[in-house]
């Protein structure tokens, strides 16, 4: 009896034959108009000029593999009984990564935070990866302070590259005119950058949604347009140069008598300047996290938060709404001036060429792909977003298209960000995460 | 016909509201005293909701004067003022037909929303607070024994640490009145707080509201269609039709008016002796 029960195919599991036929002849289509005009032509460059290959086999075999795929698919994934999930494998997957991160989630945080600490010191480490920590860290800087606009108070900016480059012309600026130092300009570029998020805020106020989103963008391009523009002040295009490197409490990093080296009574190295840097935007970077952490438990940040859940119960509560908005703005924008004009003294030269709309854009996605409003998501998007593009920088000109087809496999596994959850800013027992689902986008999504 | 009322916390007069060719209010006054539990009642669209927006100041009236009077003799014009200071400074509160929580945030942190003024004033407008000064702490505190307190009123206590958009839709309703309280307000406004709650919870309602008039002396406004919340809790009931008022008195006035019942039966004018005659034909026998 038990042999007859299990011949034959399982009851319920059968294909739709003419469903499937029709699904691969539309894959094969696609497949063709795709591969067709990419694979089986190719211009090589001949006597005389361009001659066109024709590869038509080539194309074949690849709409023949894509086609073949999608019906294994059809064969062993999509004709599972009714009842059962059709994905039934991403989900346990799903289920398995929430576990970990449950587990790792605890002790994420301070064990990236001794990595960082002891990572230049660390034996494989040479000027190449740090160069790249200290990219990625200015970005998880950058994160943070976007994360304060975006995530806790909703408010969509498209153009919070205008506050990294007015932090870095700020202190551009004040070095070549006035001869201030890097610790000097550091905070006056900060403040000069809040400034600039109020002058935004104001006329964003009234604005909602897509239009919120549009004038941010503009008024990224405007400040882009001005510094490429204003040539006698800002140099235009050529940009500014010969920006005054930061000195250790006084000391320079020089090979001179007086140096850093010198000082220490160490071998003069370059790299002694890069560990510093490294150090520095650290500072700056977790000096953000710690600003950040500590306003959402005032009432400020709750605010922030109360205004991307519900603009009119915030004012229904006597919150003045154009308050909380432009502090936010401005805060932002202040941590973006900072990491601005270390960006200026890190590079000894700026342009207007650094900060075009791929940054916020960029930059949007470390935080959009982070989770909104979650400070470790920001350093593990940061990391994959970064550090992704330079392990791919072999893959040249496919680089752009693993990067893309990443960023749309990721959001669609978790279109709530890597880190979804909500962690509340206060609690009379228990501290329960609060989860995505429940949790307001705000403007602009 | 104007209710004659004592100490007014809150004074409408002449109140008028235009939008384009429609008059949603016309010319309607009326007192909603100290610590009186008020109704106002209507068919729908009769204009309930607009008075409401007038009164917390998200629209601006066309014409008229709203005044809110607090016990020391302070007087607060809430025509001419931005609606976040209504609540802020003339300390009328209110509530929304549709519940608007902060879904995302727990039970708790919406109650500390609700406090905000006075925490930001305590961490000195956030200076104070990021470098931890005493005062904020202490304030911190008090803010969260009053957000307890209200918790344990609306029996939220268990749910304190829960997102809000988790609760169920009678706590959330609840938490909403809960929230408003947190401004300390003097008038409290609720726009249909009975909506979808089951008897059991429409009878606790009932209780909370009474507990805020005479525990926190605090007045308390509602638009409500609830007849067992209107009849049984209130102490003065104004009726709206088509933006004017057609009755303004006692619960026990308004059972026995006959313009009321026509409103809300739909009787033609000249039939309403008619409708009265055998209501009294019906409360003799």
């Amino acid at each position: 009896m038990t042999d007859t029960a299990n011949s034959g195919p399982q009851p319920g599991r059968h294909l739709d034959i003419p469903k499937v036929t029709k699904d691969l002849i539309v894959t094969a289509l696609i497949a063709t108009a795709i591969f067709g005009s990419t694979i089986a032509f190719r211009t090589v460059s001949a006597a005389g000029g361009l001659r066109l290959e024709v590869r038509y086999d080539v194309a074949f075999y690849v709409i023949a593999a894509v086609v073949v795929g999608r019906l294994l698919l059809w064969l062993f994934f999509w004709s599972k009984p009714a009842g059962t999930s059709a994905v039934e494998m991403p989900t346990s997957i799903k289920s398995g990564v929430a576990k970990i991160s449950a587990k790792v989630g605890k002790g994420f945080a301070p064990t990236m935070l001794i990595f960082a600490l002891v990572f230049p010191f660390l034996p494989f480490t040479d000027r190449y990866l740090l160069d790249l920590s200290i990219l990625i860290l200015t970005y998880v800087m950058l994160g943070w302070g976007l994360n304060i606009v975006v995530g806790l108070a909703g408010l969509l900016d498209l153009g919070y590259v205008a506050f990294y480059a007015i932090g870095a012309y700020s202190y551009a600026l004040l070095a070549q005119y006035f001869g201030f130092s890097f610790w000097m300009c550091l905070p006056l570029a900060g403040i000069l950058a809040a400034f600039w998020g109020i002058i935004l805020g104001f006329p964003v106020l009234r604005l909602r949604g897509d239009y919120l989103a549009i004038v941010t963008l503009a008024f990224g391009e405007i400040i882009r347009i001005v510094l490429l523009n204003w040539y006698q002040f800002t140099g235009g295009p050529d940009g500014l140069s010969g920006i005054p490197r930061p000195s250790f409490f006084g000391l320079e990093f020089t090979r001179r008598e007086g140096g850093f080296a010198d000082f220490f009574g160490l071998d003069y190295s370059s790299i002694h300047r890069i560990v510093f840097m490294y150090f520095l935007i650290l500072a700056l970077a977790l000096l953000t996290n710690f600003v950040t952490n500590r306003l959402r438990r005032l009432p400020i940040g709750r605010a922030w938060e109360a205004l991307r859940e519900d603009e009119i119960a915030c004012r229904s509560l006597g919150l003045n709404t154009t308050s909380v908005k432009l502090t936010a703005f401005a805060i932002g924008g202040m941590f973006a001036g900072f990491a601005g004009s270390f960006f200026a003294t890190r590079q000894g030269f700026i342009s207007p060429e650094s900060f075009t709309f791929i940054e916020s854009a960029l930059i949007l996605a470390i935080v959009v792909l982070g989770g909104m409003g979650s400070q470790v998501g920001v350093v593990i998007a940061s990391i994959a977003m970064i550090g992704g593009f330079e392990i791919f920088r072999e893959a040249e000109q496919f680089r752009m298209l693993i990067f893309g087809l990443a960023m749309v496999v990721i959001m669609i596994w978790r279109p709530r960000g890597l880190i979804s959850t909500r962690i509340p800013s206060i609690f009379l027992k228990e501290k329960k995460a609060v989860s995505a689902d429940m949790v307001a986008q705000g403007e602009g999504h | 016909m104007t209710h004659h009322v004592d100490d007014p916390v809150l004074t409408v007069e002449h109140l008028n509201m235009r939008f384009g060719g429609l008059l949603a209010v016309d010319d309607l006054s009326f007192d909603v005293g100290r610590s009186d539990i008020t109704a106002l009642i209507g068919p729908n669209g009769a204009g309930k909701t607009t008075v409401f927006n007038c009164i917390t100041g998200f629209y601006k009236p066309t014409e008229g004067r709203i005044t809110a009077l607090h016990e020391g003799g302070a007087k607060f014009l809430l025509e001419r003022m931005d609606d976040f200071k209504i609540p802020k400074v003339a300390k009328v509160a209110r509530t929304f037909q549709n519940i608007r929580l902060f879904g995302g945030m727990t039970v708790l942190e919406n109650l500390m929303v609700g406090q905000h003024n006075p925490l930001m004033l305590a961490s000195n407008y956030t200076f104070g607070g990021i470098f931890g000064l005493s005062g904020y702490k202490k304030a911190e505190k008090v803010a969260v024994e009053l957000a307890k307190y209200w918790m344990e009123q609306t029996g939220l206590t268990a749910r304190a640490d829960d997102a809000a958009g988790d609760l169920p839709y009678g706590e959330q309703r609840k938490l909403e009145i809960a929230r408003a309280m947190c401004t300390k307000p003097k008038l409290l406004c609720l726009d249909e707080p009975a909506a979808g709650l089951n008897p059991r919870e429409s009878d606790e309602l009932n209780k909370l509201l009474l507990f805020i008039r005479k525990e926190r002396d605090t007045g308390v406004l509602l638009i409500e269609h609830d007849m067992n919340v209107v009849m049984g809790i209130s102490d003065h009931i104004i009726v709206l039709d088509y933006g004017k008022k057609i009755a303004d008195g006692t619960p026990e006035e308004i059972r026995n008016d006959a313009s009321v019942i026509a409103a809300y039966l739909g009787v033609a004018d000249d039939e309403v002796e008619e409708v009265e005659h055998e209501i009294e034909e019906g409360a003799s026998s």
